[in-house]
């Protein structure tokens, strides 16, 4: 739906002020996915989004938006492109001076559609964001989570393939941008929306994205599966981000039992990470009983990924090292990752 | 000696029918070339959406050199350009062709400034909605700054009725005329405050007029 290929982006004409923005950014958001772009402010993001429908010109590169590179159109085909990209703000961008309903029905009076369509799609449309009594309120008179709601309403009215989150939650708190993160899973779920959407929040990917990518710099450092850059972040960044919702760092005190556990030849200790389903099997119990060995569990942790569980559990294994090994096994080839604890 | 009513009442009647046609007129014509000056200052710019290194720095020159001459010496210095236009250089009409070129250019900075306050997001959003520069020009920008810009064209207007006060030097009449001729040079001060508590009450009422109206407009 959206290709990235080697899209470069360079800010400035003098050598001495040239910011790269972008540096070789490649990827593809597929049909019907919600694909999210971390990274820190400055990392190249914002300008990665607005490249999807050239609010900003990659400096070389192409962009294909279902199919279509939208740099080699013509400024009237470009405009009737732009039509079929929803997008929504971090500060929402109302026209103060409009109604909720006459923000909403924007896009359509642009493109001069008749009184009564526009009425219906926008009452249709404020149904579907729960602000069918707002229509006739200005901006200032809602909330930020109620303003995101028409941002979101106006976006659709063109009935876009794509919608272009930038920050959308940033500004929320986090109540907010919990029921706003649900509004744009049902506009993934009901309407057919692909989504992409730039964040420096990992807990809105952690919620609704299906894929991730992190960018810092410029560049695109790891992608995957939102599961499995939870589960096994490569680089720091994406640990660091990774972190910043789920919490894996050990207590003091766990470290400090582990410090003294190090040098027990019949202690081992292990970091296991369980996955979807594997989450709901008695593993431990049936290692323990498989296994001539003891085990402790000294920190241990359950989430939800994606509407899938997952748990991160820090445990001792006592025996001799060779039965321990074969628990270990035993244990890998039931789906779950097995990490040495650093 | 005692000021003489039954004469004086209708010349104040008629300065101040001098007065409204000469600035309402000029306002008109005023608006009428400032705003488009404005929004083109806006769009030319550097990050304009219609960006025009030319235009923008010809205007911005051209701009600044009219606001930079006193209005006394435009008046003087037009005068063969208001002659081509209304067919003479003296006169209530003759006085609103200065007017009308000392306004415009001080509404185009006016309105630039106001149009500038619009935020980007706005222009980015009309953007991404693929809407025309006409359509961003109309349906965004104009409305988003409307209420700065009436707060703008009251400014504009008083600083008008000032200026239409001098125009008494091309016997353009109205109530500044009034008050130079009868109040300072026949030494008739009754008439210098009846005129000046004039022009204070009108200010007055267009500065609250503006205010109201950008109020209710303004919804931030």
């Amino acid at each position: 739906m959206i290709i990235f290929q080697d899209v470069r982006k360079v800010y400035g004409k003098d050598k001495t002020k040239k910011v790269e923005a972008l540096k070789g950014i490649n990827l593809e958001v597929k049909k019907g996915e919600i694909f999210g772009v971390i990274g820190f402010s400055g990392a190249g993001k914002s300008t990665l989004i607005r490249c999807v429908n050239l609010l900003e010109r990659p400096t070389s590169g192409k962009v294909l938006v279902n199919g279509i590179d939208l740099q080699s159109l013509p400024k009237r085909k470009l405009r009737e492109e732009r039509k079929k990209i929803g997008m929504i703000f971090q500060q929402f961008n109302l026209l103060h001076a409009k109604t909720v309903f006459a923000n909403v029905a924007m896009p359509l009076v642009l493109q001069g559609k008749p009184k009564d369509e526009i009425k219906k799609k926008v009452m249709e449309l404020l149904r579907f964001v729960g602000l069918e009594d707002k229509a006739h309120q200005y901006p200032e008179q809602l909330s930020g989570g109620q303003k995101q709601r028409v941002g979101i309403a106006r976006a659709l009215a063109t009935d876009p393939h794509i919608l272009l989150c930038d920050e959308a939650t940033s500004a929320l708190d986090p109540d907010t941008t919990r029921s706003i993160l649900r509004l744009l899973k049902r506009v993934r779920d009901e309407l057919g929306i692909t989504i992409l959407m730039i964040t420096h929040e990992m807990n809105v990917i952690r919620d609704i994205c299906d894929k991730v990518a992190v960018i810092d710099g410029g560049v695109i450092v790891e992608q995957g599966s939102v599961l499995d850059v939870f589960t096994d972040p490569q680089t720091p960044i994406a640990k660091n981000f990774v972190r910043t919702v789920l919490n894996d760092e050990l207590p003091d005190s766990v470290k400090r039992l582990i410090a003294e556990k190090r040098d027990d030849q019949e202690h081992h200790i292990y970091r296991l990470l369980f996955k979807g389903d594997a989450t709901n099997d008695p593993l431990l119990s049936t290692v323990a009983k498989k296994f001539p060995i003891d085990l402790s569990v000294y920190n241990g942790m359950v989430t939800e990924i994606q509407g899938s569980p997952f748990g991160n559990l820090i445990v001792g294994f006592n025996g001799p090292k060779e039965t321990v090994d074969e628990a270990i096994r035993y244990i890998q080839s039931q789906n779950v990752t097995v990490k040495e604890v650093e | 000696m005692g000021t003489d009513w039954t004469w004086l009442g209708p010349e104040i009647i008629d300065s101040i029918k001098e007065t409204l046609y000469m600035v309402s007129v000029s306002f008109l014509f005023a608006v009428l070339i400032g705003i488009p000056l404005g929004v083109i200052l806006v769009i030319t710019r550097e990050n304009g959406i219609l960006p025009n290194r030319i235009i923008f720095s010809i205007l911005n020159i051209v701009i600044n050199i009219f606001r930079s001459i006193p209005f006394i010496i435009l008046i003087v210095a037009i005068i063969p350009f208001t002659r081509l236009i209304v067919g003479t250089a003296i006169g209530t009409t003759a006085a609103i062709v200065p007017l009308v070129i000392f306004t415009a250019p001080y509404i185009g900075r006016l309105v630039e400034n106001s149009l500038l306050e619009v935020d980007q997001g706005v222009i980015e959003l009309a953007q991404a909605m693929g809407a025309t520069t006409w359509q961003i020009i109309w349906k965004f920008l104009l409305p988003e700054a409307l209420g700065s810009i009436i707060l703008a064209l009251t400014i504009a207007f008083i600083g008008l009725v000032g200026a239409s006060a001098m125009a008494g030097a091309v016997g353009a009449g109205g109530l500044g005329d009034l008050a130079i001729t009868y109040g300072y040079q026949q030494f008739k001060p009754l008439v210098m405050l009846i005129t000046v508590v004039l022009l204070v009450v009108f200010v007055q009422l267009i500065q609250s007029l503006g205010n109201v109206l950008a109020k209710k407009i303004r919804r931030h």
